[in-house]
This record gives structure tokens, sequence and C-alpha cells, in this order.
């Protein structure tokens, strides 16, 4: 990804400058880290009011036919036939030998129609397995480069929707999502997101990308954040980041996800052999460090002196205004919340201890929205 | 008498001793800075020495001495408010000041018109 010539620009990259953006390759894009006002400013502002998120690179496939619930659920590590339509869940594609090709989120959108949404950097190795692994008679379409994706994140987004003309009581519950039409532009509409804010996933025509940002633009609270604050938010939450939290080498069991895996059902998928028959190596953790200096990945791990791990990822927490890391622990040392450990690198030492996830505990994703 | 390098540092001579800091292009890339760790005092530097890291929230990076000397004193107010180098990276954001230096080595630093100069052509693609 160093030859900067080749990455791809989303629909907004001249709104991204005209913000005065600092742009970074990612994952084969260019994306805005951040604006003027900084990745502190843009993450505090996402927590108490709001934000939108450029997310244009992340990838969407839709899956159609009478029997692709069955067909996914032999594909997908957590079960999709159960999920009824206007429902999101969070799921992941394996390998045969349990480890993660990517993270991702099922919308069930009929009884026979599925919409997929992927990371951006493994969107064409995920696209090439789907069309493998489904039978035929099941369609897939990966439609990312004709849909474009605007996160509205914070407490305040709602209101935000209510602006621009949709009622409160039409918006989608958690982990829902409904068709809508924003100021005449069709949209799909979830409430979901990456920040542990109350949030919402917006998809539309990719055509459409500078009218609708401007319009969420133009509304009151509402800022431009970039990735840069997008990772903070999604750090201090405890979720997982593909490519450090998960990846080929780690099983979403070891990433702490094995509970909702229902592994004890009797349904097979890809990879569930082997996550039945063995136990994990190593389990993620949250730490939380005595200072303000970040433990950046690759950070080892020691617990009483020996080396027990190794850090996934690891920032300055705006909200907690210390540095948080996740770190994969091997299975040979007994941790537990509050736990002291230490942090080295070859220049450094610091100490921190275990803790509770997420980091941040006062998120607004599941709020009610009453009425 | 204020000098600036290549890698962004800039030393100011007051009197016997000379002040060290980033210059204000290099704190507006670094972003948000978070941390600041700064070679005790009394530890003897030579010219291109790391005498201090700077963390932003994205990264970290080190901070060359732009001369030889002995640290003689850590601007502390940095622990607590790292910050202090976005809003003022060339007063108030100051790194840490040298003593025993010799004032000959200024010589091969860029003088404030120089280091714009380069600015404008090391960003220019």
């Amino acid at each position: 990804m160093s030859d900067t010539e080749n990455l791809k620009l989303t629909p907004l990259y001249n709104s991204h400058l005209a913000l005065g953006a600092k742009m970074v390759p990612f994952a084969g894009w260019m994306m805005p880290v951040q604006y003027t006002e900084g990745i502190i400013a843009e993450h505090k502002h996402t927590r108490t009011l709001v934000s939108i998120f450029d997310i244009f690179h992340m990838g969407e496939f839709r899956v159609k036919g009478g029997t692709s619930a069955a067909a996914l659920d032999k594909i997908l590590a957590r079960a999709v036939a159960d999920q009824k339509p206007g429902t999101c869940r969070y799921n992941f594609l394996l390998t045969e030998k349990g480890t993660a090709m990517d993270d991702l989120i099922v919308y069930r959108i009929a009884e026979g129609e599925f919409y997929i949404v992927v990371n951006a950097g493994t969107k064409d190795t995920d696209a090439a397995r789907f069309r493998e692994l489904l039978p035929q008679g099941i369609s897939f379409a990966d439609e990312s480069d004709s849909t474009a994706k605007i996160d509205l994140q914070g407490p305040e987004s709602a209101n935000v929707l209510e602006a621009l003309g949709l009622k409160k009581e039409s918006l989608p519950g958690y982990y829902k999502w409904i068709n809508a039409s924003i100021k005449g532009i069709p949209c799909l509409l979830s409430r979901t997101g990456y920040t542990g804010e109350l949030g919402y996933e917006i998809y539309f025509p990719a055509g459409k990308s500078e009218s609708m940002w401007n319009l969420l633009l133009e509304q009151k609270d509402v800022k431009p954040a970039g990735l840069g604050a997008r990772d903070t938010l999604r750090l201090e939450m405890g979720y997982p980041l593909y490519g450090h939290e998960l990846n080929l080498k780690t099983t979403p069991v070891e990433a702490g996800f094995g509970e909702i895996l229902k592994l004890g059902d009797k349904r097979d998928f890809i990879g569930s052999d082997v996550l039945r028959n063995s136990q994990p190596g190593r389990l993620l953790v949250g730490i939380e460090l005595e200072g303000r200096r970040a433990a950046r990945e690759g950070t080892k791990v020691l617990i009483g002196g020996q080396e027990a791990g190794i850090v996934s990822s690891g920032a300055f927490s705006p909200s907690l205004e210390k540095a948080v890391a996740m770190a994969f622990i091997s299975k040979d040392f007994k941790t537990a919340v509050g736990m002291e450990l230490e942090l080295a690198t070859d220049r450094f030492k610091v100490s921190g201890r275990i803790s509770e996830l997420p980091f941040y505990r006062k998120g607004t994703a599941r709020m009610s929205l009453g009425g | 008498m204020k000098k600036y390098t290549k890698e962004h540092e800039w030393v100011e001579i007051k009197g016997s001793e000379a002040f060290i800091g980033v210059t204000a292009f290099a704190a507006k890339e670094l972003g948000d800075i978070t941390f600041v760790e700064i070679r005790p005092e009394g530890t003897d530097v030579i010219v291109g020495d790391v005498i201090g890291t700077i963390e932003s929230v994205k990264a970290a990076s080190d901070v060359y001495s732009p001369i030889s000397g002995t640290v003689c004193a850590t601007n502390t107010d940095l622990e607590e408010e790292p910050g202090i180098i976005n809003n003022s990276p060339e007063e108030r954001g100051w790194v840490c000041k040298l003593d025993n230096i010799d004032l000959i080595e200024l010589e091969e630093l860029m003088t404030k018109e120089q280091y714009d100069k380069y600015l404008k052509e090391s960003t220019k693609k």
C-alpha cells in the first residue's frame, strides 16, 4: 500500500480536503484520519453530540435465493436462519482452521435475501470466498462500488434524523434496520455503529454522496470525524479491529467471542470442528495503563516478569485520559480483572492492570429513545 | 538567537542556555500530543541524540537534540498537559533546556527564513 498513486478515493475526497482533513492511506483507500480540530476533539464530540464518518471504503454484498439462509448458516460462524427480517447480527467468516477471514454484519432483508457488510481490506477475498462457497441457485452481488456508507454517531444522532424529516418513533431499534428516505435520497438505515454511542449507519447510492454528506453536515451539532477518532472510540469500547484483534491467525474464541458462537448447538459451519475440539491458546484482555504513554501493537506483556502475551491495539484514551490497550495473553497465565502487569518495548516499560471491557462504560448505543 | 533543524526542532539561546522544542509544523503534523518523555536533568547529549519522545494519539516520534550539551531543566508542565506543545509549540511548549553548549554548532542550523523555505520545498510535491 506504499504506492499512494494506486489508492482509491471515495466520492467525498474533495469534501474532506475542503474541510481541512489530513488524508492517509488505509486498506487501499485515501481516507480522512482527522479534520482540523483533531482526533481528541472529534472523539469527545462523538461521545457528547454527534459526528459523521465517511465509511465508503467498506464493502456491501447482497445474497439472494430461496435457500440462502441455509447456505449462509453453513458458511458463517453465527446462525442467520433464526435471524428475523429487519434485524442485523454481528458475524464472522472463518477459515477451515476456525481463524477469522473477516468480521462482518449480516442484515436480513427478507426470508431469502441478506445484505452483508464487510471490511475494506478483506472485501475482495471475502467476495471470492462467498462465490466459491455459495451453492448454485443463490445469487451473490458485490454492491460496494455503487453503495455509499456514512455513519452518524453520537447521542444526538436521532435528533439529527428527526430534523431531516424522519419520525423518531419510526427509527429502527438497536441492531435493527429500516428502508428510509432522507430528503428524497433512498437509504437503508440501521441502528448500528463502531463507537459505543447511539448511532446509525446509512447506506445509499454512491452518486448521492455529496448531497447526503452536506445534508447531514448542515444539521445542528453535526461535525465530521475521521478514522483516528473512529479507532479510539472503538478501542474504548473494546471492539475488535480486523487485522489486530481478529486475523487469519486468531479465532473469534481467542478474541472473546466464544459464548456468542454457541458452539454447544449442533449447527456445523466452516471452522466449527476445530473450534469445538480445541482450547484457545490465548485470550484477549483489556489493560488500563498507569499513565498517558501508550503501549502500541506488538508491545510485550509481562506477568511476574515473564513474557505472557502481546498487545494487539493500544492508544491514549481521550475519555479516560490515560492509555489503554487490548492484548492476547497465553492460557498458561491465569488472569483476573485488577491483576497488575507490565508492558515492555525495547525502549520503555510501563505498568498496567487488567480491566473489564469496555473501558468506557457510559456509551449511549443501547439507550431508549423514549416516547 | 533561534535556529531550526531539518527534523523540525528549534533551539533558542538565552544567556548561556539553549531552549529546545519542536516547530509549529511538527506539532501540527503530530496531531494531538498525549505524552512527552524527556531525558532527565544531567544527561549529556551530542548533536542528533534522542532527547525526548513525543506521543500523539496515532504515533510516537523522537526529538533529536539540535546541539550538544547537558540537560539542565525539563518542561514539567508537559507531564500533565502535553497538549501545550500543540497550542504553543515554540514558546510555552519548550521541551528542555541545555547548558554546557558550544554556540559554534548553531552555524550548521537553519535560520527562520531558511527553515520556512525548506518547509515549502519539502512539502511541495
